[in-house]
């Protein structure tokens, strides 16, 4: 009896540690798909008055209000919420995570694509094609406006889970009056590391300039790997995760890493603003202060950063003051796919809550979310690379940089793989450039590198080093 | 209280006395004991005990928040405890956490709760409540906003302290981030022993001090000699309490955020890191699994206290 | 007298120091809500009110205080009530291993305050249905803190002479009476500072009002300065010194008005 007790509470002790942390749902596609009265969350990192505004006023203004009205032209009396969070990455990640783990969470989601693969092999995103069916989600005429590159943000071996929301560029930033004074080019394009190296070495001589800001170290996280360590990789030809195998310690990693030896141990940049909490807002700030010669940067430093009027470090000279050139290979063909220039690029992707209740209503919400009109509303007057080439024509023109991105920088971008072990691949990455930084040599921080990167994904899937 | 001489004698002759103080005078009776404790104890056993057990349970797991193992964890046993013994990380974080508390905590709070409170008994009264004020707001003022607060005293540039010392370009929090630290929160709790003690001073006979004074007895010797003795049970409870309440403290993440370079990655701070942060991505497993050495870290300060106040019970 | 004068001075000195070392740090809190162009350094400002009115017009500011309060009062009244009950209790009826468990709870609830919890929370919170749930919310932040409140609390009523309970039942005073009308008036300075700690606890929590309170409408004060962040995720520094200042203010009032009605002082004090 007393054992039966025992079994009992065992197994229930069991079901709700477990259990309840992946529930079994109804998986019929056309489940309420005739339903008269349709209620839609949309889950996303914005919250009006905070980070993201504007796609949090889109949501509410715009969106929310012209899809209720083309239901109710249906005849469906829909009922559409708005889940607005606008917190750090993180946080965010945690959060969404704790959705999809206990079913809850809107209908329609929006997340960094980096995240995809780690949801997907969770099981806890589906393919669209599972999810609303497969000739539906082919017969949207979007696709066709989305480049192949962008829509690969949504897709996660082979399928398609989301629709891309745009995507950027990274390119390296200069201040045109610094380097005036230090007889540089306006119009400077390096052609290799080495002529970045040089045209440091000249900035160096100005007063309290820092010639080179390169992300680095674990304060920075993602910021290190995105706008540092990656786009250096793909310049020495490879990148970090192919042919399914991570990339090991090899002697492209160590030229990344000499590289940032070269900057911060050459007194090119300064390794502290790295290091700081709030480091990267200091080298926008510092940029903002002509004390920054020249920094890598997404496009989003340009939009939102020194924007002149609403940016976090406005720069009111903005348009003559700022410069931006392509991020060269280490030498001229030596990128990926023998490349001159290189650059990496991400973008967040809305997908659809596998535990909807209405997934065709979500899908036609997430249609309508990436029609023209609506991706051309969600800008609100401001340029930014969207995910549909139509309204990229209308909006870029009028944006020198943004229009650079779009024709120069995308055709040469790589993306990350998003995979579930990629964070923990990039942490080791950022803490390889703190370990230079601190003072180690570029053979033994990558020798540090291969150690975390043996223990996150096993010797197996690691080539090279 | 009426007789605080006699608070205070029931932590020095012990034995006798500690049986008085549970005899039930109010005829409060078992049964109505027990309904006076039942919803406090509803409301811990569920919102504490049972998650509490289960993030046991979930430290012998490879229980991740996202990727294949946020669906189908498995037990893995042990290994996420001997992953941390061998984690040089973890190593470091148990450092750092044994030097923070150490050093803001046992010392840093305690001695200037101890120096406030007996230097403000005959302090006047004005300055006396001006000083108690600002220690008390320094402890009230929620931390997030005590974080910005110490950002703009640290600060590289416009930093109130380079500006006082004349260092400009010093960046404290990156060069000297445990001593920060440290001296952060000595100012941030130091209020809790500052109150503690000048009550348990209230409590010692002003008659020997009256005495110590007569026979010539230095400030140390009456110290040591005259008032140690009558507040030994509050300096153990309060620097348990402060011990405890600093080894869990998240507030320094909001100011190094765990660096540079995990110089000041304390034990709260490597778990939100494997946690939530980007280390770890989720490894909740893991995370319970420090979070159990962690309590065990707080067992063992617990029990050396209390065998410290045993010591001090048994003549 | 020599030695006098230079203990004078000594004296002197050290509250000089004392004082600038607590206040130093508080005036970013007077200047930088005022200034113009707010940094994270401290400056003498140039004078503006610009910035409080961009906080006031903040879609969520005065809400998300709002639901500070309630949020924080509900967790502070269950756990100051339940931790008077209990504490009394245990200080009065013999229990075994009341200590050990004292001990346990306490050190149980330092792991649960920690992130390492959340999945447990947070599914069991979905479980019950109390996700955005604000009084469920708080009472999750209650069983965090019962321990520690009970653990102080019952060293305050250890320490409440025993005869006038005595005296209490003499005159026929049924328990809950002498629990209101003698042990609560004496062992009021210790409930007073129980109340203020639990507030000022709860209103600082920030991850589980963040992960159980999913409606920015519902979600307090903590949270909110968390997000107060620009278009692109910097740290809005035209909202946050207002709002810094405005989210301090009610636990300032708390503790003046708590101290001035039933005097802030340990007394008897917590001991072993």
């Amino acid at each position: 009896m007393r054992q039966m007790t025992l079994l009992a509470v065992a197994a229930s002790t069991t079901l709700l540690l477990s259990g309840c942390l992946g529930q079994e749902q109804d998986s019929n596609a056309n489940r309420n798909a005739e339903a008269k009265d349709v209620t839609l969350t949309i889950t996303s990192n914005s919250v009006a008055g905070g980070k993201n505004a504007l796609g949090a006023a889109w949501i509410t203004d715009w969106v929310i209000p012209k899809f209720v009205e083309q239901q109710k032209a249906k005849g469906v009396n829909a009922t559409v919420k708005f889940d607005g969070i606008g917190s750090d990455d993180k946080e965010f990640k945690t959060k969404i995570a704790l959705d999809f783990n206990t079913g809850s969470g809107g209908d329609v989601m929006e997340i960094d694509g980096i995240w995809l693969g780690e949801f997907a092999q969770a099981g806890q995103v589906k393919p669209l094609d599972e999810l609303v069916g497969k000739d539906k989600v082919d017969s949207w005429d979007g696709w066709g406006q989305i480049p192949d590159a962008v829509e690969a943000l949504g897709t996660f071996e082979g399928r398609r889970y989301g629709i891309p929301i745009g995507t950027d560029g990274r390119v390296l930033f200069f201040n045109k009056k610094l380097f005036a004074q230090a007889g540089l080019p306006a119009d400077w394009q390096p052609k290799s590391w080495d002529e970045i190296i040089a045209a440091g070495e000249k900035l160096k001589a100005l007063p309290g300039v820092t010639p080179i800001q390169l992300n680095a170290g674990t304060v920075m996280t993602e910021a290190t790997t995105m706008q540092g360590v990656l786009p250096l990789l793909v310049g020495t030809g490879k990148q970090i995760y192919d042919n399914g195998k991570w990339l090991g310690a090899s002697q492209n990693i160590r030229d990344v890493l000499g590289m940032y030896q070269r900057v911060y141990g050459g007194g090119l940049g300064d390794p502290l603003i790295q290091q700081e909490a709030k480091g990267r807002d200091r080298s926008f700030a510092l940029f903002a202060e002509n004390k920054i010669g020249i920094l890598l940067e997404s496009d989003y430093f340009w939009r939102s950063v020194v924007e002149p009027t609403k940016g976090v470090a406005k720069m009111a000279d903005r348009n003559t003051a700022v410069g931006w050139a392509q991020i060269p290979a280490r030498t001229p063909g030596a990128g990926v796919g023998g490349q001159d220039f290189v650059s990496m690029s991400g973008g967040s992707i809305r997908v659809i809550n596998p535990k909807s209740q209405f997934p065709q209503q979500a899908w036609e919400l997430l249609q309508f979310m990436n029609s023209f009109e609506a991706t051309k509303a969600r800008l609100a007057g401001t340029a930014q690379v969207t995910q549909r080439d139509d309204v990229n024509e209308e909006v870029l023109s009028g944006d020198p940089m943004l229009s650079f991105i779009a024709t120069k920088v995308l055709p040469t971008t790589r993306f990350r793989p998003g995979l579930a072990d990629y964070p923990k691949v990039s942490s080791a990455l950022q803490q390889a450039t703190a370990d230079v930084i601190g003072g180690k040599s570029p053979d033994e921080a990558a020798a540090g590198y291969q150690e975390a990167l043996k223990k996150a994904v096993g010797e197996g899937n690691i080539a090279g080093g | 209280m009426a007789d605080p001489g006699a608070g205070a004698a029931t932590v020095i002759d012990a034995p006798a006395k500690v049986r008085s103080v549970t005899a039930d005078v109010g005829g409060l009776g078992r049964v109505r004991a027990l309904g006076f404790v039942t919803p406090a104890f509803v409301l811990i056993g569920t919102f504490l005990i049972f998650p509490a057990l289960w993030t046991i349970y979930i430290g012998i797991t490879n229980y991740q928040l996202t990727g294949p193992n946020a669906v189908v964890p498995k037990v893995v046993g042990l290994s996420n405890y001997l992953e941390a013994l061998d984690d040089a990380l973890f190593g470091n974080a148990l450092w750092l956490t044994l030097v923070f508390v150490i050093g803001s905590a046992v010392l840093g709070q305690n001695l200037l709760g101890f120096a406030l409170a007996w230097t403000l008994r005959s302090a006047r009264p004005w300055l006396r409540g001006l000083v108690e004020a600002l220690v008390l707001l320094a402890w009230i003022l929620p931390g997030v906003v005590v974080a910005y607060l110490w950002i703009a005293v640290l600060d590289r540039s416009g930093g109130t302290l380079n500006a006082l010392l004349g260092t400009p370009g010093t960046a404290w929090l990156l060069q000297y981030p445990m001593a920060c630290l440290v001296v952060f929160n000595t100012w941030r709790g130091t209020a809790f022993s500052m109150m503690l003690y000048s009550s348990a001073l209230a409590a010692v006979p002003p008659s020997q001090l009256e005495t110590a004074r007569m026979v010539g007895a230095s400030r140390l010797q009456t110290v040591r000699d005259v008032v140690f003795p009558h507040i030994r049970g509050h300096v153990l409870t309060n620097t348990l309490l402060i011990s405890l309440w600093t080894f869990n403290d998240f507030t320094p993440f909001l100011l190094t955020a765990g660096g540079p370079n995990h110089r000041s990655e304390t034990l709260p701070i490597f778990i939100y890191q494997q946690a939530i942060g980007g280390e770890g991505n989720g490894r909740l497993g893991y995370a319970s699994a420090i979070s159990l050495l962690l309590l065990l870290a707080n067992l063992v300060v617990s029990l050396v206290y209390l065998a410290l106040l045993r010591r001090r019970r048994e003549p | 007298m020599n030695a006098l004068v230079l203990r004078r001075i000594g004296y002197s000195v050290f509250m000089a120091v004392v004082l600038a070392f607590f206040a130093i740090p508080m005036l970013w809190l007077a200047s930088a809500p005022f200034d113009s162009r707010p940094g994270l350094g401290l400056r003498w400002p140039e004078w503006t009110l610009d910035n409080v009115g961009a906080t006031l017009d903040h879609p969520y500011a005065l809400g998300s205080l709002v639901n500070s309060v309630v949020l924080c009062v509900i967790a502070t009244a269950v756990t100051t009530a339940l931790a008077t009950l209990a504490a009394y209790a245990l200080s009065r009826v013999r229990i075994p291993g009341r200590d050990a468990l004292l001990y346990l709870l306490l050190l149980l609830s330092s792991v649960v305050t920690g992130t390492a919890a959340m999945v447990p929370i947070f599914v069991m919170m979905f479980q019950l249905g109390l996700i955005n749930s604000q009084f469920g919310t708080a009472l999750v932040i209650a069983g965090g803190m019962l321990p520690a409140a009970i653990f102080i609390l019952k060293d305050f009523v250890d320490a409440v002479p025993r005869s006038y309970e005595e005296s209490a039942r003499v005159f026929g005073a049924s328990p809950g009476q002498v629990l209101l009308h003698v042990v609560l008036p004496v062992a009021r300075p210790g409930i007073a500072t129980i109340l203020v700690w639990s507030f000022v606890q709860a209103w600082g929590n920030f991850l589980l009002p963040f992960l159980l309170l999913r409606d920015v409408d519902e979600q307090p004060a903590a949270v909110l300065l968390q997000t107060l962040r620009d278009e692109g995720g910097s740290a809005n520094l035209t909202v946050i010194p207002v709002f810094s200042l405005l989210y301090s203010i009610p636990v300032i009032v708390l503790y003046l008005f708590v101290s001035k009605r039933y005097g802030f002082r340990f007394h008897g004090g917590i001991k072993a």
